[in-house]
């Protein structure tokens, strides 16, 4: 599970002057080319620096996102659920080992990522930090959050650095396994008892804000944003990965009979690549 | 045909791997290791997934539906040994436990591979593969880091101590242990123990743990029979919570 926020905050772009300019623009062009870069290749400090930062915030996202699911492990209802939902935080924290390889990769220890976690020195998703207080919370992140995770990570798997892509490959292969799981115990609670139907609006209702912020705050497209996304680092700006979200799960949200908490959101025809869609969103001139 | 004995000695084993199991998934997302963390998810899920399939076999023999049977009965109608119901604690107690706990378990269903009841036998086989990885990863530890350190060595031979006269519980005489005998269902507590003995002797030899000796420990028993810790309800009603929301719902 991982979002968009905070990952490419404050880091100044200054170092890539002082880079040699004929390696930069044979980095640069293999990029373009549409090469994958693998961990012995000569690489400029800043795009190791930002994907050491990046990987190891999904690792942590990964890690830390196991703990509010998996303390319903437990409280699984039937047999079913129970075993489903074992598979399906190992897998969660499965994926942190794979990304925390994949960072390694770049020069920073296992270890020490650990300690930076624990220590309070590197940042994670936030939204792993709210509580699961009805079962029904864990049914909205395991179908939602990891919905919203798999639009960030298909992304990014098209990105430029080869080991995380290879591991992205991996878990968004696994991921669409939860999201198939997350997506049937929404569905008994939508056809079950009023008090099911209700514990999922509820949890709809709690959910919603962080969901929203989990891809990151808008973007203002600066200079550092666009050598990120030159060098196939960040792959989309952060409202493209909440729209693609919104237009895929508020449907499917509404099918099932459920209000969202933001009566500004309808369906709207949107221009995507010259075509004109039904899409959902705010843009009411539309 | 009574199934009564080879009732009792499928909920007793079915009881073992569902709190166990239920146990060891309480270390997903805890491990003190990544690979650890996933190594207790991996054997939950084999457990809880065993549970199921002897609650299954229990079903086919008229008892009610797996998820009846294991989300709405209260401690005192569960037969697994106290052992497996105990907090996790620290992990050098877990580690302790699996291991004591799954060299018995790996034996047992290796005996059940020739047991009379067919179903039962086949099931055997199959859970005697899962069980295998189960002892070569308690294996692994217990020579590892019961030869390590002297702050590894004394945490786990305390946890060896503590743990022992509950493991011992796990042999508990069965009220129709002569019944299974002579029906060739299973060979016998006592057999499997001798067996388990011979075990954890050999693996604890590699080790600088020492093994007490079992003549002057008095086996804490009872789980058998419905007898347990105060901790198992807590866990039961951890376990029911949602599912007691409504039992009629379909969740």
């Amino acid at each position: 599970m991982y979002g968009g926020g905070n990952t490419f905050e404050g880091i100044k772009t200054d170092s890539i002057a002082t880079e040699d300019p004929t390696k930069l623009a044979e980095f640069e062009a293999r990029i373009e080319r549409g090469e994958k870069i693998e961990p012995a290749d000569w690489m400029p400090q800043l795009y190791r620096k930002q994907l050491i930062r990046m990987i190891e915030q999904h690792a942590h996202s990964e890690i830390i996102g196991a703990l509010p699911e998996g303390t319903w492990i437990t409280r699984a209802p039937g047999f079913k659920r129970k075993m489903s939902l074992m598979a399906k935080v190992q897998d969660e924290v499965g994926h942190g080992q794979l990304l925390y390889s994949a960072a390694e990769t770049l020069g920073k220890p296992r270890e020490q990522m650990i300690e930076d976690l624990i220590n309070g020195k590197s940042k994670y998703s936030n939204i792993v930090n709210y509580p699961t207080f009805t079962w029904a919370d864990c049914c909205f992140i395991s179908w939602l959050v990891d919905a919203g995770a798999i639009v960030n990570q298909l992304a990014n798997a098209k990105g430029s650095y080869g080991p995380y892509c290879r591991a992205l490959d991996r878990i968004c292969a696994e991921e669409s396994f939860h999201l198939k799981y997350g997506h049937h115990c929404v569905i008994y609670l939508a056809s079950g008892t009023p008090k099911q139907r209700q514990m999922f609006q509820e949890a709809l209702n709690r959910w919603w804000p962080p969901m929203m912020h989990f891809f990151g705050p808008s973007d203002k497209i600066s200079a550092h944003t666009e050598v990120l996304m030159r060098w196939k680092v960040k792959m989309g700006t952060n409202d493209e990965m909440r729209n693609q979200f919104l237009d895929m799960y508020v449907p499917k949200i509404w099918e099932l009979g459920f209000t969202i908490p933001d009566p500004k959101l309808k369906r709207v025809k949107r221009q995507v690549s010259g075509n004109t869609l039904n899409l959902i969103g705010k843009n009411l001139s539309a | 045909m009574d199934h009564t004995p080879l009732k009792e000695l499928l909920y007793k084993m079915a009881d073992d791997q569902l709190i166990l199991g239920h146990r060891n998934s309480e270390w997903t997302g805890m491990g003190p290791l990544l690979e650890e963390d996933i190594a207790f998810s991996s054997m939950a899920q084999d457990k809880v997934g065993q549970s199921l399939a002897l609650y299954t076999l229990l079903h086919e023999l008229g008892e009610s539906d797996p998820d009846t049977v294991a989300f709405t009965r209260n401690a005192n109608q569960f037969h697994n040994c106290q052992l497996v119901e105990l907090p996790n604690q620290e992990y050098d107690f877990s580690l302790i436990r699996h291991f004591l706990f799954d060299t018995a378990e790996a034996l047992r269903f290796e005996m059940l591979t020739r047991s009379s009841h067919q179903p039962l036998a086949q099931l055997a086989t199959k859970i005697r593969g899962e069980l295998r990885y189960h002892t070569l990863h308690a294996n692994t530890w217990i020579k590892q880091l019961g030869s390590a350190t002297p702050e590894s060595i004394s945490r786990l031979q305390k946890s060896l101590e503590y743990a022992l006269p509950f493991a011992l519980g796990i042999f508990e005489t069965s009220l129709y242990e002569k019944e299974l005998i002579a029906a060739g269902i299973f060979e016998g507590e006592q057999a499997l123990q001798q067996k388990w003995l011979a075990k954890i002797e050999s693996i604890l030899s590699q080790t600088s743990l020492q093994l007490p000796d079992l003549k002057l420990i008095q086996p804490i028993v009872g789980g058998r029979q419905g007898k347990h810790t105060e901790h198992l309800q807590p866990l039961l009603d951890e376990m029911s919570e949602v599912f007691k929301i409504d039992p009629t719902a379909e969740w």
